[in-house]
């Protein structure tokens, strides 16, 4: 120990080690900071005003969907107009991540099929989708797939209260009539659900006691169903449903969904669906064929084989990279722009820039919604993937 | 270790780079180049699209051929970057393009907070809608609840936006990022009508499928919309040689000098106001940092205005006799500061 303390100072590696990674640093932070400096010394020569003061300002156009905000012309802020962006792009990524995982799999399962034709038809899908561009296949169901082959509105198809047409999906939205039948109707709905939740615990006691199953989701899914729909009629129906009505030019009132919003879900289902299937087959693969024979001598139905044994441990395998496919489908809906989808980037990072020219402010905070979403559903997903991994003890 | 000193290194350069953009006049660094960078639409006939050769042919094109010849002494050394409406200004500011003439309003809110400068109109336009023949509408205000179909982020855009509240009818937009995307969707049925600025109208419906003759512009003029080419601002003489280029070609119609007279009026000029502009006479060229022919190669290889309307403008349907892009000793608005 004494003999160590006598090495000079610029010659002991961790201490030389330390000061040059110091000086790295130093370095990289005042290439940033000169970069950052730059910019605003140079915005400031060019006349050019940056600045977060646009926000309060009313936003001057309008915009045409928003599901869950009120926006209205003349009043809603620019600020509003980015909480709208978000909404839209959170919705479409939504949509995206559940049609796409369910589709997914669906491809993922049928490509290992023994049936030459079926997985053939899977590879095929496969193959197609994921090698053409994205931004080409959303132009293309929508410019020359849906747009041509749907009637205007005035000559919509329709389905019951139902209208499809070249605008989008027009559908009736339930209202609340009667507030006190709601709660009535909602509260004896919280009662159902509990009997229910009591139900299957039950069941499973019975099931590990006697080894006798009942279908408990079937029941369950008849009680909510059935039940529901009896207690509704109990609560003296509180709903009324507001119909969409054929004006001058498209529908008005019930619920809409947007043809670019329904192009942009197709595509993007259809593309991410092409890589999650690929995940699926991996992971499948991936456990070995002597889990399922194990499985089969040990007495499991063939269905059980895969619920209980296949399917946990494929997880494990599928899920980490279909994180990295949820995150490209979030970030894949910015190309919105070319179908006229209101997302963030159309009308934070395409509409209010040009209008207002605050490019470093608008992008940095496109920049930072991205990312935030991005890191939440790897956390999100990471979580549940360190929930399902074998545990080692 | 390396790795983040390579980093540091990369990124303290990058920093020098930035900073060394800003100066430096845009003369210069066009003639130091040989070559105009023009950004220009690309897709709007008579205005800025190719054709069949791949030039870049109207009347936006014209006026970056004209500061080519007027600079380099060549109309063809333009280099045209299509941009679209959003990218547009950011080109300008970061040095991408020399001039921007993509058929862009002159407002106040760009011309103070976006670091640019409008210089003079090529074009004089306002905004109208257009929709199908068979609609049987006849009015902007028979418009209440449609859905339209419009190039987002233009002005375009609020000019809708205040009109339609103005007399209190409601409306759905449809945004797309490009003009022709906003043509595709009115074909398509995604919208009932398409708004832009009347002359882009006329140039979509020549591209439609149901031609010219089968859709309505309607009457109404819902805003003024004038169009010119954007120079960067704090390079006041590139602004001013932008500027006057346009101006000599309007003032060359006025003088009656056409590319097919300036060779026989640069030898025997019939006025002063002729020699000035065909060069024999005064300092003109020299004034603005240019050579004494400036304004004869402009005019030699491009055209006077007149000539350039009627190839470009003319072409998609919009007659100039007596319209606001007229002359104003014919009764239009198209006035030049004398060059003298």
């Amino acid at each position: 120990m004494t003999e160590r303390t006598r090495i000079p100072l610029h010659r002991d590696p961790k201490f030389r080690a330390l000061v040059i990674q110091i000086l790295a640093l130093a370095f990289v932070v005042y290439g940033f900071y000169s970069l950052f400096q730059t910019t605003v010394d140079n915005l400031v020569a060019r006349g050019i005003q940056t600045g977060t003061s646009f926000f309060d300002e009313v936003a001057p156009f309008q915009i045409g969907f928003s599901p869950f905000f009120d926006y209205k012309l003349g009043e809603s802020t620019y600020i509003d107009v980015f909480f709208v962006g978000i909404q839209n792009t959170i919705l479409v990524a939504v949509l995206g991540i559940v049609a796409a995982t369910l589709l997914g799999f669906f491809i993922g399962v049928v490509r290992l099929s023994p049936n030459w034709l079926i997985s053939r038809g899977a590879l095929a899908y496969i193959e197609i989708f994921r090698n053409v561009p994205l931004l080409l296949q959303i132009m293309f169901w929508n410019f020359a797939i849906f747009l041509p082959s749907l009637p205007a509105p005035k000559n919509s198809i329709e389905m019951g209260a139902f209208y499809l047409n070249a605008r989008g999906f027009h559908t009736p939205l339930p209202v609340i009539e009667d507030s006190t039948g709601f709660a009535l109707w909602m509260a004896m709905l919280a009662v159902l659900c509990v009997g229910l939740i009591v139900f299957a615990r039950r069941a499973k006691v019975r099931f590990q006691e006697t080894g006798q199953q009942l279908p408990v989701v079937w029941i369950s899914l008849g009680a909510i169903i059935g039940g529901g729909y009896l207690l509704y009629l109990i609560a003296g129906s509180p709903l009324i449903f507001d119909e969409p009505v054929l004006g001058r030019f498209n529908f008005k009132g019930g619920g809409q969904l947007p043809l670019p919003l329904f192009s942009l879900w197709f595509a993007l289902t259809l593309y991410t669906a092409a890589f999650i299937a690929e995940n699926v087959r991996a992971g499948i693969q991936s456990v070995s064929h002597g889990q399922t024979e194990a499985s089969h001598a040990l007495g499991l139905s063939r269905k059980d084989t895969v619920r209980l044994v296949t399917i946990p441990q494929a997880l494990r395998v599928i899920i980490p990279p279909t994180i990295s496919q949820y995150l490209n489908l979030t970030k894949n809906s910015s190309l919105a722009v070319a179908v006229g989808y209101e997302e963030l980037v159309a009308v934070w990072a395409g509409i209010t820039l040009n209008q207002t020219g605050q490019a470093l402010v608008i992008i940095g905070m496109t920049v930072a919604v991205y990312e935030c979403l991005s890191l939440f559903t790897s956390f999100v997903l990471n979580w549940y993937n360190k929930r399902i991994q074998l545990t080692e003890r | 270790m390396k790795f983040s000193a390579k980093i540091a290194t990369t990124v303290a350069a990058s920093a020098v780079a930035v900073a060394q953009v800003a100066s430096a006049g845009t003369l210069d660094d066009v003639k130091a180049r040989g070559e105009l960078k023009c950004g220009v639409s690309g897709g709007v006939p008579g205005f800025s699209a190719p054709d069949d050769a791949g030039r870049m042919q109207g009347i936006d094109a014209a006026v970056c051929d004209a500061v080519a010849a007027a600079v380099l002494g060549d109309a063809s050394k333009v280099t045209f970057i299509p941009l679209t409406a959003k990218e547009r200004f950011t080109a300008l500011a970061s040095g991408e393009v020399d001039v921007l003439s993509r058929n862009t309003t002159h407002t106040l809110t760009r011309e103070a907070s976006l670091g640019l400068n409008f210089t003079y109109y090529n074009y004089i336009d306002g905004q109208g809608f257009m929709v199908m023949k068979d609609s049987g509408i006849k009015s902007t205000l028979e418009l209440d609840g449609a859905s339209i179909c419009v190039q987002a982020g233009t002005t375009t855009e609020l000019n809708m936006a205040d009109y339609f509240r103005n007399n209190n009818m409601s409306f759905t937009p449809v945004g797309y990022e490009t003009s022709s995307q906003t043509r595709e969707g009115f074909e398509g049925g995604a919208c009932d009508v398409l708004t832009s600025d009347k002359s882009q109208l006329a140039a979509l419906s020549t591209e439609m499928k149901v031609g010219p003759a089968g859709v309505t512009i309607l009457p109404e003029t819902i805003s003024k919309e004038p169009l010119g080419p954007v120079v960067r601002q704090g390079d006041d003489q590139w602004m001013d040689i932008v500027a006057m280029t346009l101006y000599a070609l309007i003032n060359a119609e006025e003088l009656g000098i056409t590319s097919g007279n300036i060779d026989n009026l640069k030898a025997n000029p019939s006025n002063p106001n002729v020699a000035r502009l065909v060069g024999t006479e005064g300092n003109m060229g020299e004034l603005l940092g240019l050579g004494a022919d400036w304004s004869y190669n402009a005019i030699k290889q491009v055209g006077n205005y007149g000539e350039i309307y009627e190839r470009t403008v003319a072409k998609i349907g919009i007659p100039r006799a007596g319209s606001v892009n007229d002359l104003w000793t014919r009764g239009g608005i198209l006035y030049a500061p004398p060059i003298r």
